[in-house]
């Protein structure tokens, strides 16, 4: 290894700044996952009747399937008994009202992180909801946004508010038996944000909610629906961090997008989970199902990610082309430092006519991690004139990570037209030098290098969070997140 | 404002510069000619501080501080520039971007604040007018797809925006045809002055027609073997290297 190699590696050993711990008390389910359990949390949340059975019965499918092996990754056995499926901060006990009655020590936690939730504080045209290990904790701009009918609230309330919308689509994208981690997210979700968009509206503030898991031995189970009825549009964020804990902490979500005629979500995730230690102890287990149904024509979802928390990811968002000339796009960015390691990609299911998908994503790899692309196209027999073009991109830095590359392409109609472009590439040496000829540093030269291959995807996001997914990109590699 | 003191270089335990000797004031432009293999290259990234070049033996002073003992980027802070015979592409980066960032990581270190996009832009149209660099190439990413002669003038417009003291162009004429030749040339004639000093490396007498040096040395298996003037260069392009070779055989 040369002395340049070298000196990156010191730049990619460092901390995680949003590591800290908040000292609140709050309320436990005993740990262990039974029926009663499921039971306690759907009664917690004061659900009607055709919930609990809805979760019971994701409950007993999820008895009988087995975790999946598949992908590209190794982690210690989950012992599902051990973790508790319910935290929440006690004086969540009587929901606050308003954002004055939140607790002050969670508005602090939200601040540390560069999440203020006073609505006078926060970024012009940036509606936040705020999910506190099993509870939402403050949602901002309810009101302006219900001026226009825009819904957008934590999921437990919609569950009692507009309990005739969770009904139909509950489930409709995901259903309960999907997969492992679906039919456990079914059984024990406990909060997350529902947003339902009316027909003609464009939404008008970007709505956002930000992730924190705090409680020890804890899971994360959100759910998160969005409904854009036709003709609508709505631009969604989320973000998420946890505490640097040495145990793994098991984080299973659900996301389900539909969009009707017209209509198009672009939903941008920033995930920034605790990734381990550079050793690779503790650490977020990301086991995540996100799906878009593009239900009517001319519709589109687009997802766009920029993934670099997390020991292990195992995460594909994907995109039903049902409509005719619907549209879906994918747009990723993740990066596995130390002993990170990421299976991410898409499905691109294509049953409409002239239907059209997009996929790029780039991966980069330092330290020890190993980046897995997985990507699906299925063109079935009715999608007449399909297209997709797909580009993945590796860049690797140092000489102990990996990259893999694993496409799917399963083709019924022959009148479809798909592209895939692949590269992989080594930051150089000499690119390096280059840079500190001029001047930069060379945490900077990295940061600028790493930057540039990922901006096909960072441009996509938009612009505040752009700039701090640019930041974070940089921090995760030279080490100090803030 | 530089001085090269007994600098013997090894490479992979192979000696390539044999003791080296040279002195440049500011104000001055040395040339070093030598062919293949001579050392040319390596006294460049020396200089410039590149991983894999072990000094075994001699230093160097510039500015009067010990330039083996600085990292490459505060070399480049204290105003050495290297114009690449090979310049490396990044792609994804701007050029213009790529340039902002190494012009204010210079000015920080010379405790100057950092130029706003304004005063920058139009630094770097008056800059790149006096290399022919056209402004899609600015906007391009740094290097990436530019044609051979593309990449020499972005060295020169480079170094036009960062100012260096000290210039160290390592064959910027290869590759290029006369007209680029003439361009690049001019480009760094506008960039001599009494406080800046360049040491061009070259192979041929052409591009010492068009960038006119104080003092030629000869480079020949790691040791500089005749020092002159301008006529040096002449009587080498006339001989070629082996009369210079056969002169000096005992």
């Amino acid at each position: 290894m040369s002395a340049s190699t070298e000196q990156i590696d010191d730049i990619l050993k460092k901390g995680y700044d949003a590591g800290f711990v908040t000292d609140i008390e709050e309320e436990y389910a005993p740990p262990g996952l039974s029926e009663e359990i499921v039971r306690f949390i759907s009664k917690k949340k004061q659900e009607p009747e055709w919930l609990l059975e809805w979760r019971l019965k994701a409950y007993r499918r999820w008895l009988e399937m087995k975790e999946p092996t598949w992908a590209k990754v190794t982690y210690p056995k989950i012992d599902f008994q051990d973790i508790c499926y319910y935290a929440a901060p006690k004086t969540n006990e009587n929901a606050p009202k308003s954002l004055d009655e939140v607790d002050p020590e969670l508005l602090a936690t939200y601040e540390k992180l560069g999440i203020p939730l006073h609505e006078r504080e926060v970024l012009a045209g940036v509606a936040v909801d705020a999910v506190f290990d099993s509870v939402s904790v403050a949602t901002t701009f309810r009101d302006k946004l219900a001026e226009v009918g825009v819904i957008f609230m934590p999921f437990s309330e919609a569950v009692q508010e507009h309990p005739e919308l969770v009904k139909r689509y509950l489930g409709s994208v995901v259903p309960v038996s999907d997969n492992f981690y679906a039919a456990l997210n079914s059984a024990v979700f406990s909060d997350g944000s529902f947003v339902y968009i009316p027909k003609g509206v464009r939404c008008p503030m970007e709505l956002s909610t930000y992730f924190r898991i705090n409680a020890a031995k804890t899971g994360q189970f959100e759910r998160t629906l969005i409904i854009a009825d036709e003709g609508s549009y709505v631009s969604y964020l989320e973000g998420c961090t946890a505490p640097m804990r040495d145990e793994n902490q098991l984080h299973a979500a659900v996301v389900e997008l539909v969009t009707h005629e017209g209509a198009q979500i672009k939903y941008s995730t920033v995930q920034n989970w605790y990734p381990g230690d550079e050793n690779g102890k503790g650490g977020i287990l990301n086991f995540v199902t996100k799906r878009g149904l593009c239900e009517g024509a001319r519709s589109k979802i687009s997802w766009t990610q920029v993934e670099t928390g997390s020991a292990i990811t195992w995460k594909y968002p994907s995109c039903i082309l049902k409509g005719d000339d619907s549209v879906g796009e994918f747009y990723s960015v993740a990066l596995s430092n130390h002993r990170q390691q990421a299976d991410t990609g898409t499905k691109m299911i294509h049953l409409g006519k002239n239907t059209k998908s997009t996929i790029i994503s780039k991966g980069i790899s330092a330290g020890h991690g190993q980046q897995t692309y997985r990507g699906g196209v299925k063109i079935s027999r009715g999608a007449t004139n399909a297209r997709n073009y797909t580009q993945c991109d590796s860049l690797l830095i140092g000489d102990k990570c990996g990259a893999h590359t694993v496409p799917y392409v399963d083709v019924r109609n022959s009148s479809s037209k798909l592209e895939h472009e692949a590269t992989t590439s080594r930051i150089g040496e000499d690119q390096l030098f280059y840079c500190r000829q001029r001047g930069l540093s060379e945490e900077d030269a990295v940061s600028l290098i790493v930057n540039g291959f990922a901006k096909q995807v960072l441009k996509e996001l938009p612009m505040e969070f752009a700039v701090e997914a640019q930041k974070l990109l940089g921090v995760s590699l030279e080490g100090a997140v803030g | 404002m530089l001085k090269i003191e007994d600098l013997h270089v090894e490479v992979d335990g192979k000696p390539i510069l044999k003791g080296i000797n040279l002195e440049i004031e500011a104000g001055q432009v040395h040339a070093i000619m030598g062919p293949n293999g001579s050392g040319k290259s390596t006294l460049a990234y020396v200089l410039a501080g590149k991983d894999g070049y072990e000094v075994t033996k001699g230093r160097v002073l510039y500015k009067g501080q010990d330039l083996l003992e600085m990292a490459p980027e505060l070399r480049a802070a204290e105003g050495l520039f290297l114009g690449f015979q090979y310049p490396v592409a990044i792609p994804g980066v701007s050029n213009i971007y790529f340039l902002k960032a190494a012009v204010n990581a210079i000015r920080k270190h010379r405790g100057e604040d950092p130029l706003d996009a304004i005063d920058f832009m139009k630094l770097s149209k008056e800059k790149a007018a006096l290399v022919q660099l056209p402004d899609e190439l600015t906007k391009r990413s740094v290097n990436d797809g530019f044609s051979g002669g593309e990449k020499k003038r972005n060295e020169i417009f480079q170094m036009a925006m960062l100012e260096p003291s000290l210039a160290v162009l390592d064959e910027t004429d290869s590759g290029l045809d006369i007209d680029a030749l003439k361009v690049v040339a001019e480009g760094v004639n506008a960039l001599r002055g009494p406080d800046r000093a360049m040491l061009v490396i070259t192979h041929y007498q052409r591009l010492l027609d068009h960038i006119v040096p104080d003092v030629v040395h000869v480079l020949i298996d790691g040791q500089i073997v005749r020092t002159g003037d301008k006529g040096l260069a002449m009587q080498l392009e006339k001989e070629g290297y082996a009369g210079v070779r056969n002169a000096l055989q005992p």
